[in-house]
């Protein structure tokens, strides 16, 4: 053996990444905020209640069949005229809230999640483009860029939506809109994404690890893919977390707008369309308790974004 | 100054030109203008010709030098909906439009001003943490939930205000204002707070967050030390350099507040550009999807300019590095 240690790989040391995930300091500071642990409880519990939909709704409120025309505009279960099972009251249709409110969770939360995916992919990926090789690719990207963000994001939704769905026709299937709904709030919110990595970017790719893994002869793909993108992750997800927020209310107004899923197949903005036309005769639960919802979930999700944002950002510690 | 004055006025150019070959594209190639125009009994013959007569024959670039110039001219074509000419359409509309982005707008800073102020002079009183609590709401909560929880406190429950409409309006020239009837003015309210709101939630954070930055600095301390009133330190002093930011971004949202107008529009039924817009979504009205696209790309592009060149003369230092070379 010669005298030079061996160095043990630095994995083998690595503890698990629950381990290192509750010894860190974005955990301490978890920990110490209240209303994070509140937001992050409520999150959790939209996020379950709209997986388990199925399990929990004592209706599934998109088959047509199970809907009685007796049973429609029954108060909630307190109010005097209240019916079991139907907790939270029904709708014109004799739709029972409480399913409908969790179906149409579920969808504003597919949405929400797919829009964030698409327009995440979508900006990083031109963001890294035009950090990483500069020039004339940048500027193009860029210029996109600048106009897009010229308009407000819902109005691009707006557009992108309406001009799809002339192209495909009006009559559509409630997940063909659901996908349009996706592709145009995707479409609307990659800017943020594009220019916040752009930047790290230009910032990386002057590191020496950069320039190493360009000497030992990588390709850019991979340098960007593997090296890069890693380090210029913690931003995307502060965006990310509040886009979220950004981009379930963007589903809600479209869908209230009337642009966005159907009365057949309702998600919470959708029900609260529906519930706003009965708000005159005295119905107040049908737009209430979507209503609440979907406020509810915005700012529990908002909250957590406040708070990883200041978590994550160094100069605030 | 005049050089980076031409430049960004250049650049709006650029951005007009882009969004007019947007609103083009949607209008050539979104649906067929011919099938919206003519009946199902129309031959095959009729339509070449009508085709022929629209110009829709020519090279594209032609077709779209014509759409620019029509558009320069406030041509915007006929809306499938309405048979009516867009631009027509839109005329009516504007003053609707225009008076609630207005009256929100000077709402938000008039409140946003005052909120902001207090909440940074007594940053742990209860009064501040309301606000703090509310510009939370107006962040989370969405336009049209705000309208609609407004709607059912003061027209469903308490029946003050009306829940729909601009109610009467008197005619100045083409314009017609809602401002100098009674019905008019009570009809604006609720409108003109859930638009404003959310540009209220953003001044006032702004403005705390300004202030904070401002009181710390040493012309305050010395301002102190000479022994001036407070009032006169705060206000004076403080607010008034805490103001261009403010102004600047006020003058930015403004573009927004008439984006977002479509939502407050759609939930009050007011009669606005936003609503006519909505409703040219859902039924597929490209030519008035197109000429709003342009109008408000142009109150877009307009606002920014005015902007950057009102920060030229508000800011010297802005004016003085733009003659060093990049």
């Amino acid at each position: 053996m010669s005298d030079i240690a061996v160095t043990v790989p630095e994995t083998a040391k690595t503890p698990s990444l629950g381990a290192r995930l509750f010894d860190s300091d974005l955990w301490a500071s978890f920990k110490r905020s209240k209303v994070t642990m509140a937001a992050a409880f409520l999150t959790l519990l939209f996020f379950l209640v709209a997986i388990l939909a199925g399990v929990l709704s004592p209706q599934d409120p998109f088959d047509p069949a199970q809907l009685e025309l007796l049973n429609s505009r029954i108060p909630p279960l307190w109010e005097s005229g209240g019916q079991a099972p139907f907790l939270l009251g029904t709708d014109q249709q004799g739709r029972d809230m409480l399913s409908a409110i969790l179906y149409g969770l579920r969808i504003s939360l597919v949405v929400g999640f797919l829009g964030v995916a698409f327009s995440a992919t979508l900006g990083i990926g031109l963001g890294l483009v035009a950090g990483y090789f500069g020039g004339a690719v940048d500027a193009v990207i860029m210029r996109i860029a600048d106009v897009q963000l010229t308009f407000p994001a819902i109005l691009i939704a707006l557009l992108i939506d309406g001009v799809v769905k002339s192209i495909l026709g009006n009559q559509l299937d409630p997940m063909t809109i659901l996908g349009v709904l996706v592709f145009s709030i995707g479409l609307s919110f990659w800017v943020q994404y594009a220019r916040t990595v752009r930047g790290s970017v230009m910032v990386e790719k002057n590191k020496d690890y950069v320039a190493a893994a360009r000497l030992i002869g990588l390709p850019a793909l991979v340098i960007m893919l593997r090296h890069v993108l890693p380090n210029v992750l913690g931003p995307v997800l502060v965006i990310a977390t509040i886009n979220l927020a950004l981009a379930i209310i963007t589903e809600a107004t479209l869908s209230f707008l009337g642009s966005g899923m159907p009365q057949t197949m309702p998600s919470l903005g959708t029900l609260i369309r529906i519930g706003n036309n009965f708000l005159f005769s005295g119905e107040w639960w049908i737009v209430a308790f979507p209503g609440i919802a979907l406020a509810t979930l915005v700012l529990a999700i908002n909250l957590l974004g406040d708070w990883l944002r200041d978590a994550l950002n160094p100069r605030l510690r | 100054m005049s050089a980076f004055i031409l430049r960004r006025a250049l650049q709006a150019l650029a951005v007009l030109f882009a969004v007019g070959l947007i609103s083009f594209a949607m209008f050539r190639f979104a649906g067929d203008p011919v099938n919206q125009m003519v009946g199902a009994e129309t031959s095959p013959a009729e339509r070449l010709e009508i085709r022929r007569s629209l110009g829709l024959d020519d090279p594209m670039a032609v077709q779209f030098a014509r759409y620019l110039a029509g558009a320069a001219r406030f041509d915007f074509g006929i809306s499938y909906q309405f048979r009516q000419p867009v631009a027509q359409l839109l005329k009516e509309r504007m003053p609707a439009t225009l008076e609630l982005a207005l009256v929100a707008t000077i709402l938000a800073l008039v409140f946003g001003i005052l909120m902001g102020v207090y909440s940074a002079l007594r940053r742990d009183s209860a009064l501040a943490k309301l606000f703090q609590a509310i510009s939370l709401i107006g962040v989370s909560l969405p336009t049209f939930l705000i309208g609609i929880l407004l709607i059912y406190l003061f027209s469903v429950i308490l029946g003050w205000l009306p829940s729909f409409g601009r109610g009467d309006t008197a005619r100045l020239g083409w314009w017609t204002t809602g401002l100098l009837t009674v019905s008019g003015l009570k009809a604006l309210i609720m409108p003109s707070v859930t638009l404003g709101l959310f540009q209220m939630t953003l001044i006032m954070r702004l403005v705390r967050a300004e202030m904070l930055e401002v009181l710390r600095t040493d012309y305050i301390k010395f301002a102190r030390a000479r022994g001036l009133r407070t009032r006169a330190i705060h206000f004076g002093h403080a607010l008034k350099n805490t103001l261009v930011p403010v102004i600047t971004i006020a003058g930015l949202q403004l573009g927004s507040v008439i984006a977002f107008a479509i939502i407050t529009e759609t939930v009050f039924q007011w009669p606005g550009m936003g609503l006519l817009f909505v409703q040219a979504v859902q039924n597929v009205d490209i030519p008035i999807m197109a000429a709003y696209l342009m109008l408000v790309g142009l109150i877009f592009v307009t606002i920014n300019l005015a902007v950057d060149i009102l920060y030229t003369i508000v800011d010297p230092r802005l004016r003085s590095s733009i003659h060093q070379p990049a």
